[in-house]
């Protein structure tokens, strides 16, 4: 694993965001290199529009975040993560060239 | 060396989840010129607002209440508390006002009480909607006058104003409805004059305590502002603050990590440096706060309905194997037989969710190895209707029948859920769903909140 936290969580009822931390200078730019993981894959993967993905590296915190509204409001029927904390997991499968 | 500059403590992220004793106390030995707590969030979804129902216990509230009371006395210093009772309604404020008079007699302590209403009547948030007053932020649901009537309640989340109005009028103690947590921290160094850039970004860092350090749940952290920066210790002395993880805590629940809007304006953090004073501290400089137009952001949360659930197993590899014909199956019947019993309908009035613990109930349709059987698969049955004795009684066919459909391998009458209780059923009480991701635009900058101040000896 390239990084060292993978999470997912609500930012506010009506968004979702995640965040991947790196322990070193070298892992984070390997991965911002490798333009992983990319807009594409975030739309694709969770089934939303790539403009609505905002996605933003941040250097001082050696982290990629991205976030998108949430595809249901929180806590609305059929509503089955209620802090968003489960919906990372298909980053583990993401290879970095 | 004689700027001016203000020192606070951020005890805990939220009132009522603890911090050790040994922090406090190092806190106080700081000098600290105020101590600020958030005491609630939207984050654990719409009951606790919809029902105006505090999300911790009383038993704790009170626990850390009472320590922070004894710190404020003994420091001479105010202490402010945003959000109370966990949405911040004015039912959460009266409730930690009692438990501030309680300590109050208990210790024998005498102090100016403020406190600062944020509920708004739905009637007059329609009026304002009328108005064009109450607008949508990105991806807000649609609203129109009745979607407004129908919360059971709105709050407002204050700024740093009314803080700082209660700050001036000489309140020891300062309890607010729904609050940004940024502004608890804001309002005393705002009323001291420092430069607005330094004094929300620290407010940003501190307002979960101990989460900006490199132990989340080492208790609280101190901090000083002045004009061109701040800095940032843990109160335990096994945490650090260190560039990376204060720059780390700007990415906490936030959709953008580098703009944080406030009623008065946006925080901006883009071209903030991060450096370490010793191995223990750290400063923050180059933050810069844009002044925008005075709005304040609106939460409401209205009543959907009442629920039952049940919970059971399946272990039979045919059952799994065919479990979505199988569940449409039976939900076909279920839709019949509550229109029979209840005269509802399904998808209207009445909501029955079957979900599949084991393949997909986490993900729901973005799973991508939903297609990957597990030998065994959880179900949970969700029932939704107007009425509680409803839920239930729909609930209760639907487990029993549930249990009993048939598949095509097996010829004769199976049980095909293993339920660990009985009755299955269990009473969820009522659920909510938040109807507002809109801004007021405000009349004036005091108008839609309420005052009292209070001596208490």
């Amino acid at each position: 694993m390239l990084a060292s936290l993978i999470r997912s969580k609500n930012a506010g009822p009506f968004w979702i965001t995640f965040d991947l931390m790196f322990d070193t200078e070298a892992d984070f730019l390997r991965a911002v290199k490798a333009g992983v993981p990319s807009k594409r894959w975030i739309a694709e993967t969770y089934r939303i529009p790539e403009e609505e993905v905002l996605l933003v590296q941040l250097p001082q915190a050696r982290a990629i975040k991205f976030s998108f509204p949430r595809p249901r409001i929180q806590g609305d029927p059929g509503e089955s993560d209620m802090y968003s904390g489960q919906q990372y997991a298909p980053l583990l499968d993401l290879p970095v060239e | 060396m004689n700027t001016p500059s203000v020192s606070l403590i951020s005890p805990t992220g939220a009132l009522g989840m603890g911090f050790p004793d040994e922090t406090l106390e190092r806190g106080i030995v700081l000098q600290p010129d105020f101590i600020a707590c958030d005491a609630g969030s939207t984050d654990s979804g719409p009951f606790y607002l919809g029902a105006s129902k505090p999300k911790l216990s009383r038993r704790a509230v009170l626990h850390d209440l009472r320590r922070l009371l004894r710190a404020r006395q003994e420091l001479g210093v105010p202490l402010v508390i945003g959000s109370c009772g966990t949405s911040g309604t004015d039912d959460g404020v009266n409730w930690v006002r009692e438990m501030v008079l309680e300590s109050a007699k208990e210790e024998g302590m005498s102090l100016k009480l403020g406190l600062i209403y944020s509920e708004q009547k739905p009637q007059k948030i329609a009026e304002a909607f009328k108005k064009d007053m109450v607008q949508s932020l990105p991806g807000a649901p649609s609203i129109d006058r009745e979607s407004i009537l129908k919360c059971s309640h709105i709050v407002a989340m204050m700024g740093h104003e009314p803080i700082v109005k209660a700050l001036e009028e000489g309140c020891d103690v300062v309890l607010c409805g729904r609050a940004s947590d940024t502004a608890l921290f804001a309002a005393y160094p705002m009323m001291k004059g420092i430069a607005p850039g330094p004094v929300w970004h620290c407010g940003k860092t501190v307002e979960c305590g101990a989460v900006c350090t490199t132990l989340p749940a080492s208790g609280g952290v101190f901090a000083k502002i002045d004009d061109s920066g701040f800095s940032v210790e843990p109160l335990s002395e096994e945490a650090a603050c260190t560039p990376m993880s204060l720059a780390a805590h700007t990415l906490y629940e936030n959709a953008d990590p580098n703009l944080f809007r406030e009623p008065s304006g946006t925080l901006d953090t883009t071209n903030s440096s991060y450096h370490a004073i010793n191995d223990r501290v750290t400063r923050v400089e180059g933050s810069v706060f844009h002044p925008e137009r005075y709005t304040l952001k609106l939460e409401g949360s209205a009543f959907r309905g009442y629920q039952t659930v049940a919970i059971g197993g399946i272990r039979d590899p045919f059952i799994i194997r065919g479990v979505d014909a199988w569940r449409d199956g039976m939900m076909e019947h279920f839709k019949q037989r509550v229109q029979e019993l209840t005269g509802f309908e399904v998808g209207r009035e009445v909501n029955i969710e079957i979900s599949f613990y084991g393949r997909d109930a986490v993900m729901g349709k973005t799973e991508p190895m939903q297609d990957q059987s597990a030998h065994e698969l959880g179900i949970l049955f969700t029932v939704t209707a107007p009425e509680q004795s409803v839920a239930t009684d729909i609930a209760r066919f639907v487990t029993h029948a549930g249990s009993h459909w048939s598949i095509p391998e097996w010829k004769g009458f199976i049980s095909g859920i293993a339920f660990p209780f009985s009755p299955p059923e269990i009473e969820r009480g009522p659920a909510y769903r938040f109807m507002l991701n809109h801004v007021l635009v405000p009349d004036s900058l005091f108008d839609p909140f309420r005052f009292s101040l209070e001596e208490v000896w």
